[in-house]
């Protein structure tokens, strides 16, 4: 067995803490998504322009650029602005906080695309069927438009939150104390950097393998009503 | 908005845009030199050839490029007298090395997957048809497989050099000067922090869409067999305006 000097723990901190930046990042991104969605298929033109801005900015700049934007350039430029009025304040972020919003806000441009190509995908005779039952909009939604729009939205969401997950290592650069950063402490303290970042590299794959099994059992239950040749 | 830092600063981040696109095209050549043989070996059934080539994508594909580039350039500090003794310890010292090295290595385990897909895309009534006039192995792939598999793999790929060069920007934090690397270190002298990673966001948009727009259109050259023939479309389109008339 590998000797961890004793950091192992450690690096449980960070994993812990991995999965919990993920899935919430990954809360937001399906938040976004779904607003994006609605957004780009919105009959209001400066909707649409917004939503098309949004997701052609976010796609071609590099996470790293954006959460460093966030990061440092967002304080300053409130404190810039605060000290135009006559304000002298410092204002930091919390690097979670930051993370979590820059990651989702990131992959809430990818889960937009996600979900219109959902919402495309369900047939149109089935929300006319629900209007001619008489559904109000709402109950539409909820009880045709969803169940059929995950199916159609699963294989896509499952690789952008794949992606995300490994986004997230980036948030190490400012300085939140997930499994990279773990590493990254373990490795200078005590002078393996191989070790211990093969040990998180390890530990990224034990997490992907485990969401390609959940993905699929997810994919299992969103087809359960759909009949196969 | 402090303008006169980013005129200032314009020049270098220039320079620093020459070294992404520098960084970006050599991991894209190599890593396609490479992610051809993989993907065929990927293909093998000889589990002997087929699971390490597997694994290999599987590794870099599972794990962040972070973590990689950090694996390489920080890791082979473990291995320093190993890599001594073998005379590659120069290279490992030098961060451009490494990071072309990892950018190289992840392209060509995501591009291995995207030929494979391909490759199990080509009908198989074509390679048939090759197998039929007389064609075998390097010809087979030179004439018919390859050729077929690089336009159905092409919008795939396109994205994935898109997603390269966004990733360059991570060479920046093992001590690169790219675009990215330029911004934080006038920035961290300067507080300018938004004014400059403001423009270099600005910058990385316009090398992303200039390229696309370049894979857009070899696309558009290597599907030209695909699109119907301009007058025979207007001629048709005629033919059906007449029958609705």
């Amino acid at each position: 067995m590998i000797d961890l000097k004793g950091y192992g723990p450690f690096l449980l901190d960070g994993f812990r803490l991995t999965v919990m930046v993920g899935v919430t990042s990954m809360a937001v991104a399906v938040l976004l998504g779904l607003l994006g969605a609605w957004a780009k298929l919105s009959h209001s033109r400066s909707v649409r322009a917004i939503a098309e801005v949004y997701t052609t900015v976010v796609r071609g700049v590099p996470e790293l650029v954006l959460i460093l934007l966030v990061y440092y350039g967002v304080p300053t430029l409130v404190q810039d602005l605060l000290a135009g009025f006559g304000f002298e304040v410092r204002v930091d972020l919390n690097p979670f906080l930051a993370g979590v919003l820059t990651i989702g806000f990131i992959y809430g441009a990818f889960s937009t695309e996600v979900f219109r190509g959902a919402y495309l995908a369900v047939p149109k005779g089935q929300i006319e069927a629900a209007r001619a039952c008489g559904m109000s909009r709402a109950l539409m939604v909820r009880r045709v438009l969803l169940p059929q729009m995950w199916r159609y939205a699963l294989p896509g969401l499952g690789n952008v939150w794949m992606v995300l997950l490994k986004a997230t290592a980036l948030i190490s650069v400012i300085e939140l104390h997930e499994l990279m950063r773990a590493a990254q402490v373990a490795a200078q303290a005590t002078r393996l950097p191989f070790t211990f970042f093969f040990i998180a590299a390890l530990m990224y794959l034990a997490l992907t393998i485990v969401s390609m099994l959940v993905q699929q059992r997810l994919e299992t239950w969103a087809n359960r009503g759909v009949r196969r040749a | 908005m402090d303008f006169s830092i980013i005129l200032k600063t314009l020049p270098d981040l220039i320079d620093g845009a020459f070294l992404t696109i520098q960084i970006t095209a050599l991991s894209v050549v190599i890593g396609l030199c490479l992610a051809m043989p993989l993907a065929i070996l990927r293909l093998s059934r000889n589990p002997l050839i087929q699971a390490p080539v597997y694994s290999f994508i599987f590794f870099f594909r599972g794990t962040p490029l972070l973590v990689q580039l950090f694996l390489i350039y920080y890791g082979s500090g473990q291995f320093v007298q190993e890599l001594r003794a073998v005379g590659l310890w120069g290279m490992f010292r030098e961060a451009y090395f490494c990071g072309v090295l990892t950018l190289t290595l992840n392209t060509a385990a995501y591009t291995a997957e995207i030929l494979r897909g391909a490759i199990q895309g080509v009908p198989h009534g074509e390679v048939e048809a090759a197998r039929a006039c007389g064609m075998r192995g390097f010809l087979l792939y030179r004439r018919i497989v390859m050729p077929k598999a690089f336009r159905l793999a092409w919008p795939a790929y396109t994205n994935e050099v898109i997603f390269l060069l966004q990733a360059t920007s991570l060479v920046s934090i093992i001590t690169l000067m790219d675009i990215t690397g330029i911004a934080s270190k006038v920035a961290a002298r300067s507080f300018a922090f938004y004014e400059l990673y403001l423009t270099a966001a600005v910058m990385y948009l316009i090398l992303v869409y200039a390229l696309l727009y370049v894979f857009k259109r070899i696309e558009y050259r290597i599907s030209g067999h695909l699109r119907e023939a301009k007058s025979q479309s207007s001629s048709a389109m005629m033919r059906d305006t007449a029958a609705a008339e």
